[in-house]
């Protein structure tokens, strides 16, 4: 017993607990708005946990990743969904398939199993944050679930970007990041997609007067 | 083997519970008042209820059995001894091995048990109703509140409750995010154990929303004095846990009376803090429509069981 967990390892610990905590959130959050805020929640959380991983190693590169977060994911992304959000006057409630204790249940099931998953990757990895592996891979199950569960297309591209989110924090924990181009391209991936999607929600909304996604099963039947 | 201080601070113990739990309440309402600008009820009121009630002359219903005269004393004498197991002073305690953190659990629920069918047992309207709201709010609380226990339990090895309280006073200064999900989690069961603001409102007889007043309206006099003194004492041992649990500084760990004398400031210190915050929670948060504590106890169930996970993953090299 007590081999000392450095206090870096610690933090790093806290921070994925964190994020892995606001995947839940999002799951049981039920207005749009709230949830476009604790998406930036989380991409501050990731933001700080990428420093510290930045300050503890020393690779430079983790702290242009970091910057990279905090402006795309904790500023910019929440902004552009914020006004769409307030252009396509959406109203409040996010709808469900499934009720939201269920779909907490479900999440649970999802934690157990990328736990499971990550644990014997995880002792591959020789990277102080090599733990928090499982946690990433259950940030992106709950991302899944979430895009599978709602029905809003605004809900499903937040689901979308918190899958984008754990994706980041999984190779940040098993291999100190990828290469910075590899993350630019990326990065400028997601913006561009979340503008073109919302070029699409207006387009959506025009045809249908909604922005659920259950209107579009009608177009294979005529 | 007990010794001589042990079962002089197991008295103490016990004495000061019946003490100050009154105390303790009076203080939730007090600062309660203070923060939504109300002038301020007593800080004794309390006792002067309890005065009050045991001087007076008790009403039974028609068609009340045994059980229904029973059910305080029984339901007072759970609390007293869940008061005596919980290492608030120190952990040298002549009772402990009576009952481990799962049989105090365990012990909570039998209180509970009794509370519900002495409401129904007169057979009014209100009773059956506040029993069931109960039994629902109860049976929800408990896993989460013995997933809270096996996380610290692993830590600890050991599900006696003054052997986890001695291994979390002894360990080093460590950032555990297990710990911090577990006590948000036993906060969220206290709150609706203890019929506080977003789950029940203590201080209300709106007949729509009561769970805990609904099933106590048939008890008068001494009988009502036990059931509101066991209440207090609920709290009391709650708040009790939740600090040996996850603030476990300056609980005395051996058999010294002087520590044992210098835990009793600290607790009160702590105990103070506690009650205010417990205030605060209840000022700020509006009382939920009964169908949503279901959720509000799932979302703590939800996090004692990823307090558990995580400690699992990412503490398990510990």
């Amino acid at each position: 017993m007590n081999v000392a967990i450095p206090f870096s390892a610690q933090l790093i610990n806290l921070f994925a607990s964190v994020i892995l905590l606001l995947g839940f959130a999002m799951l049981a959050q039920r207005r749009v708005l709230q949830l476009i805020n604790l998406f930036a929640l989380q991409g501050l959380t990731l933001c700080l946990s990428t420093v510290v991983a930045a300050v503890t190693t020393g690779q430079s590169h983790l702290y242009w990743s970091a910057a990279l977060t905090l402006v795309l994911k904790a500023i910019l992304l929440p902004w552009i969904l914020h006004r769409l959000v307030r252009r396509l006057q959406v109203k409040g409630e996010v709808e469900s398939l499934i009720n939201i204790p269920t779909t907490m249940l479900v999440g649970i099931g999802l934690v157990i199993i990328a736990f499971n998953v990550a644990l014997p990757i995880s002792q591959l990895s020789h990277t102080i944050t090599r733990g928090t592996l499982g946690i990433a891979l259950a940030t992106v199950m709950l991302a899944f679930l979430m895009m599978i569960t709602r029905q809003k297309a605004i809900t499903q591209v937040v689901g979308f970007l918190a899958m984008e989110n754990g994706l980041f924090l999984a190779a940040t924990s098993a291999t100190y990041g990828m290469p910075m181009v590899v993350e630019l391209g990326i990065a400028l991936d997601v913006l561009v997609g979340v503008i073109i999607l919302g070029v699409f929600f207006f387009q959506i909304r025009d045809q249908f007067d909604s922005l659920d996604i259950r209107h579009m099963e009608r177009l294979k039947d005529s | 083997m007990i010794s001589v201080s042990g079962l002089l601070g197991q008295t103490f113990a016990i004495l000061l519970a019946l003490l100050l739990a009154p105390l303790l309440s009076g203080w939730v309402g007090q600062c309660r008042a203070w923060l939504q600008s109300r002038s301020a009820p007593p800080l004794l009121l309390p006792y002067y209820m309890l005065h009050k009630l045991f001087h007076k002359d008790v009403v039974l219903a028609n068609g009340a059995s045994s059980l229904f005269r029973a059910a305080p004393f029984v339901i007072f004498g759970c609390m007293v001894l869940a008061c005596a197991i919980i290492p608030s002073l120190s952990t040298d305690l002549p009772l402990a091995p009576a009952a481990d953190a799962l049989a105090l659990v365990g012990v909570f629920g039998l209180a509970r048990i009794f509370i519900s069918l002495a409401a129904m047992d007169v057979g009014t309207s209100f009773g059956s109703l506040g029993g069931r709201r109960e039994m629902l709010v109860g049976f929800l609380a408990e896993p989460a509140l013995l997933m809270v226990i096996f996380t610290l339990a692993l830590t600890a090895q050991s599900t006696s409750v003054a052997t986890i309280v001695e291994t979390m006073a002894r360990r080093d200064f460590v950032i555990y995010p297990s710990l911090a999900f577990a006590g948000i989690a036993f906060t969220f069961v206290s709150l609706a154990e203890n019929a506080r603001v977003p789950v029940d409102n203590p201080a209300t007889h709106l007949e729509l929303t009561m769970i805990h007043e609904a099933m106590i309206l048939e008890y008068s006099g001494r009988h009502l004095a036990l059931i509101e003194w066991a209440a207090s004492l609920k709290m009391y041992a709650y708040s009790c846990l939740g600090l040996a649990l996850f603030f476990p500084w300056g609980i005395a760990a051996g058999d010294s009376f002087a520590a044992l004398v210098a835990a009793i400031p600290l607790l009160l210190f702590k105990l103070a803090i506690g009650g205010f915050l417990l205030a605060v929670i209840e000022t700020i948060n509006a009382k939920m429509r009964i169908f949503r504590a279901p959720e509000f106890l799932g979302t703590a169930f939800l996090l004692a069981v990823l307090g558990l996970l995580v400690r699992l993953l990412l503490e398990s090299r510990v």
